[in-house]
């Protein structure tokens, strides 16, 4: 339903594998697609090769970020978040919003806007993260395993279509915020290679991102709190930690990260819609699982696992498929390390 | 919102403080302005192929009052409730299952009944779509209700049901009573090729791996499209026949002909509504009576506690992929279903909304039980029917009654188990 | 004979005399650099009681996973020599098989029920392979066959029996998890017998107990010993009950076999002793330790 509209703007770049089939038409991708390969296959296996790899650890970098916040959450309450894809979505949706306010303000020096954005996403997508657990995972804590995930799942029909009746269910595009680009190098048959300053942008943050959150689950007192809960709540509680602000901190925490790659994607791919929250919050899991769940290196591994995996499924293969390939390594994966990669193996209690 | 709830209840001992009640209203409206600000107040609306800022400060300040008002109604209500609930609920859930059997019959007899009493075209026509997640819910409720596995990707297997009986019907012309079977073994094939690898994952990585599946079916449904029409689906599938004779119009072997009687499109509809009634009344009837047998208490036992299943040398894998397949085979026989009545299948019928909304129905029915299954399926199905004028608000509400629902009453509606082989009769009064 | 051990032709005659049960061969189980057993080799035989005690962390329960199949041994053999079916090499089986085909029967450290389950229902259960053989994979249940009705009427005799004897029948159609404790333990004793075991594990009965149920505990594992006939491997750290009803007694310590013997020789044995009550006993003791001993000391007095 959404593809009638498509036309107004079919200059949109084609390289938006997080928005899947529903923004572009189905048909229309193949056709671009495979004649962009030919292209490219003219210009040179390498430096095709090498641009699929930058692609594909833009897209994993976003994964990644959105896919810590399922790790931390399922480490601390073992609860699959099923919200927080759309807790994703409301990200992009404020920081367009945002854009659009400094628009209108008439704050246009990039530098500011971006730190603007960034901030201002980052705070109210905590809120919704917050508020999130507090009225739909906190009365159930300690109810059967079940019982949160459908709430979860109510509330992610919920927010999406709450953003949907609020902001209208037509996709939204954005204008390019960062332009041009690195040209890495030339091939003999005058391909370029390039990265685009977003995309260092995207990749410079995820790592910086990541850095602060290792340090802070290593090496803060905040970290030793949801370390302890992690490994016993009730015992945690007994020595003196605030179990229920540490669980809210994570949630908290993890919508931050989400916001971030809301934000990204919005500028990356220039597009958003109310319903990019499930496609992307399913692969993210995806990755956080592929990793090994609550492993927070384990999860932006994954996340760069997949975006690889969809970045050159869709440039040597086909892309219609990409989700059936990211799947079903994962499930080859889980077959041979029921664990996912870099989570501990459990020796079974008895 | 337990210990806000205490903290506003317990002052007075059973006396409302009014200033507390504000103060916490006033928390949760300030939360739902920060939540407003950027969403509701501002829209980033389009204006031909850009976006332009939109102010509605006024549907701000309405949700900000609705959640300051709701919240003091729910602290209002929450501490009059207390003292009464308990006592009304458990008398209520006593009063179903000591008369199970009672209301089972009752609710065949409704089921038979109805379109005896009311041939309404519409009414028919929304109890057939109850009846069928009803029996989706009754399907699935063997794996999770009773296994206990997190199946996330349930509706593949309502997909290959449709799509067998589309395909089949359309290209060979072979009747549904003949596909129908087939179906369901197709179904429950699929079950055992998903399952066999997975099935020893832990519970939580079962449901990602379900989920995928569910999603890997649409895919290849969309993309496929030699073979299964891909977004458009298949269209003109062979209609319901009465053991043979269409339902339409003409002199000989038809239904109306048959029987003599004057053809009406009601009559194919009146009887594929007895076919699904029948179909879902075999699928309980199944359950109910697999439950007794050892496979249906492995099944129990499997979900209470593994490793204890595995020291009484019981095959955890075989057990999961026996409610796997069980399950899968009774989707498969709804699919059939779904697509014999609708005479179209498109892949967007197979969404895991589709999945989410039968995961709902077991869930919120209270795991495992066939009644709860039911009941939680007429809020799901019936409920939005009622609300339609609220079209746009639909799934907005839909969402949050589930969480509502789930966070009222966490165990489901009926949460009652029966032991399945008593030992003593049951007491009357206890 | 179900398996031979090509690998060690002959030895098995030798070595084996006529009234042993199971034999734990040299048994080695790593986890990662972490030796939780070293070398252990100890016979536990038919219609006896055996104990296996030591302090916490000897490895006790690891040595009774890797009989019942939850762990594989790195190293060692685990044989089973069944008075009706005969030789089984247990640790070549898959876990769940050990039950379902060797008949060895086992309990938990921290009871695992099946909660929410009747008592009854926890019974016929545990008679689920029997069952199912009897009901042909269910399908003869499924079509009302009377061989099935059968069948399930002596998994309810054979429950009730196990019911009585431990004071549970006017408590059948109770979920297990509603029991007291105790009871909890004991249904759990009475599901193992119901898979009607060559051998019975029981990984600390009578913890938790109180002295009355702890002596009834007694009188219930020497009827199984006696009336059934079954064989018993026990850990257990009351040492009331061990010493009451053991017939032969393995010590461990950090892994390892300190002591093999009667209840008698074993109470005894010097490295026993000091396995349990330390070497030296003020020596070790950190300065401030010793301070605190003797004020407690002086209060006692």
């Amino acid at each position: 339903m959404k593809r009638t509209i498509l036309s107004e703007f079919s200059d949109i770049p084609l390289d938006r594998g997080i928005l899947s089939d529903r923004l572009i038409g189905k048909r229309r991708t193949k056709r671009l697609r495979r004649l962009g390969d030919n292209q490219q296959y003219n210009g040179g296996r390498v430096a095709y090769f090498l641009q699929q790899l930058i692609n594909g650890l833009t897209l994993g970098s976003i994964y990644g970020l959105i896919a810590i916040g399922y790790t931390m959450v399922y480490g601390i309450i073992g609860m699959i978040n099923f919200a927080h894809g759309d807790i994703f979505m409301i990200g992009a949706f404020i920081s367009v919003i945002t854009f659009l306010v400094l628009g209108a303000l008439g704050i246009t020096f990039v530098p500011l806007a971006l730190v603007v954005v960034l901030l201002m996403a980052m705070i109210f997508t905590a809120i919704y993260g917050w508020s999130v657990e507090r009225v739909a995972y906190r009365p159930l804590r300690g109810s059967f395993r079940l019982a949160p995930l459908i709430s979860a799942i109510g509330v992610s029909i919920a927010l999406q279509n709450a953003v949907q009746i609020a902001q209208g269910a037509r996709v939204k595009p954005m204008e390019p915020v960062i332009a041009g680009g690195l040209t890495l190098f030339t091939d003999s048959n005058n391909f370029d290679v390039v990265i685009s300053y977003l995309q260092i942008f995207i990749m410079v943050l995820t790592v910086v991102l990541m850095a602060g959150f290792t340090y802070v689950i290593t090496r803060t007192s905040l970290g030793r709190q949801q370390r302890a809960c992690e490994q016993d709540r009730t015992m945690a509680g007994l020595i003196g930690v605030n179990v229920d602000r540490t669980i809210s901190t994570t949630f908290v925490m993890g919508a931050v990260l989400a916001a971030v790659a809301g934000l990204m994607v919005t500028l990356q791919y220039g597009v958003i819609d109310f319903y990019i929250g499930f496609l992307a919050g399913t692969k993210a899991f995806t990755a956080a699982v592929l990793g090994g769940i609550g492993s927070l290196p384990g999860a932006m591994l994954g996340g760069i696992l997949i975006g690889l995996i969809e970045a050159f499924w869709s440039a040597y293969f086909t892309i219609e498929y990409k989700d059936v390939a990211t799947f079903g390594i994962l499930v080859l994966v889980l077959i041979f390390r029921p664990t996912g990669l870099l989570g501990k193996p459990e020796v079974e209690k008895v | 919102m337990a210990d806000m709830k205490n903290a506003v209840a317990t002052p007075g001992q059973g006396g409302f403080d009014v200033g507390a009640a504000l103060k916490e209203s006033g928390k949760a409206a300030f939360v739902a302005g920060l939540l407003g600000l950027p969403l509701l107040a501002l829209k980033a609306d389009n204006f031909g192929s850009k976006l332009g800022l939109v102010y509605r400060w006024d549907a701000l300040f309405i949700a900000i009052a609705a959640v300051f008002v709701g919240r003091f109604l729910l602290i209002l209500l929450s501490g009059r409730q207390k003292k009464s609930e308990g006592g009304v609920f458990a008398a209520f859930g006593k009063g179903i299952h000591s008369n199970m059997a009672l209301i089972g019959l009752a609710g065949l007899v409704i089921g038979v009944l109805l379109p005896v009493v009311y041939p309404d075209r519409y009414v028919i026509y929304i109890a057939t779509t109850f009846m069928i997640y009803v029996m989706l819910g009754w399907g699935l409720n063997i794996v999770v209700g009773l296994a206990g596995l997190l199946d996330l990707g349930y509706v593949a297997f309502y997909a290959v049901g449709a799509y067998s009986y589309a395909l089949i019907a359309s290209q060979f012309g072979w009747s549904f009573w003949v596909v129908l079977p087939l179906a369901g073994l197709f179904a429950a094939f699929f079950g055992v090729i998903l399952g066999f690898p997975v099935l020893r994952l832990r519970g939580d990585y079962l449901a990602i791996v379900t989920l995928g599946f569910g999603e890997i079916i649409r895919v290849i449904l969309i993309n496929w499209t030699d073979f299964t029409g891909g977004p458009n689906g298949i269209s003109g599938i062979p209609p319901i026949t009465f053991f043979g004779l269409p339902f339409k119009n003409g002199d000989h072997g038809t239904f109306a002909s048959f029987f003599g009687i004057a053809h009406s499109p009601v009559q194919r509809i009146i009887f594929l509504y007895f076919v699904i009634l029948t179909l879902a009344t075999l699928t309980n009837l199944f359950t109910q009576r697999m439950r007794k047998l050892p496979v249906g208490r492995a099944w129990e036992a499997l979900r209470e506690d593994e490793i204890a299943c595995r020291s009484l040398g019981i095959n955890p894998t075989n057990i999961k992929l026996s409610a796997f397949a069980l399950g899968a085979m009774f989707g498969g026989f709804a699919g059939s279903f779904f697509s014999v009545r609708a005479g179209f299948v498109s892949p967007e019928s197979f969404t895991f909304i589709e999945s989410a909304v039968i995961l709902a129905i077991v869930v919120l029915g209270g795991m495992g039980s066939q009644l709860g299954v039911v009941i939680a399926a007429f809020f799901v199905v019936i409920l939005p029917e009622v609300f339609r004028e609220f079209e746009e608000y639909r799934m907005l509400l839909f969402g949050l009654a589930m969480m509502v629902i789930m966070v009222w009453r966490p165990n489901g509606l009926l949460s009652f188990r029966e032991p399945t082989i008593r030992l003593h009769p049951k007491k009357e009064s206890a | 004979m179900l398996f031979h051990d090509l690998t060690r032709p002959g030895t098995d005659e030798i070595k084996v005399s006529d009234d042993s049960l199971l034999e734990i061969e040299h048994v080695t189980m790593r986890f990662g650099g972490l030796v939780a057993i070293d070398d252990l080799s100890f016979t536990a035989r038919k219609k006896e009681i055996t104990a296996l005690i030591g302090p916490n962390g000897a490895g006790k329960t690891t040595v009774f996973n890797c009989i019942t199949g939850f762990y594989k041994p790195t190293v060692g053999r685990v044989m089973l020599t069944h008075p009706r079916k005969g030789r089984y090499y247990l640790e070549r089986m898959e876990g769940f098989k050990i039950a379902q085909q060797a008949d060895v029967a086992r309990t938990f450290q921290n009871i695992r029920l099946f909660p929410r389950m009747s008592v009854l229902e926890n019974l016929i259960v545990a008679q689920h392979n029997a069952l199912m053989k009897a009901s042909a994979f269910s399908f003869a249940g499924l079509l009302f066959m009377n061989r099935y009705a059968k069948a399930e009427k002596e998994a309810v005799e054979r429950a009730k029996y196990w019911l009585n004897k431990v004071g549970l029948y006017d408590r059948a159609d109770w979920d297990a998890g509603n029991l007291p404790y105790g009871d909890q333990r004991r249904l759990e004793i009475c599901r193992a017998m119901c898979i009607q075991p060559a051998v019975l594990c029981l990984d600390e009965p009578a913890a938790g107990l109180n002295p009355r149920e702890s002596l009834e505990l007694n009188e219930l594992l020497l009827g199984i010993r006696d009336h059934e006939g079954v064989g018993i491997l026990l850990i257990e750290h009351d040492m009331s009950v061990v010493m009451q009803i053991s017939d032969h007694v393995v010590v461990l310590d950090h892994g390892r076999k300190i002591s093999d013997g009667t209840p008698e020789f074993v109470r005894n044995d010097p490295t026993v002793i000091k396995a349990y009550l330390g070497e030296s006993e003020d020596e070790d003791l950190p300065q401030t330790v010793k301070n605190d001993l003797a004020r407690n000391a002086g209060k006692d007095v």
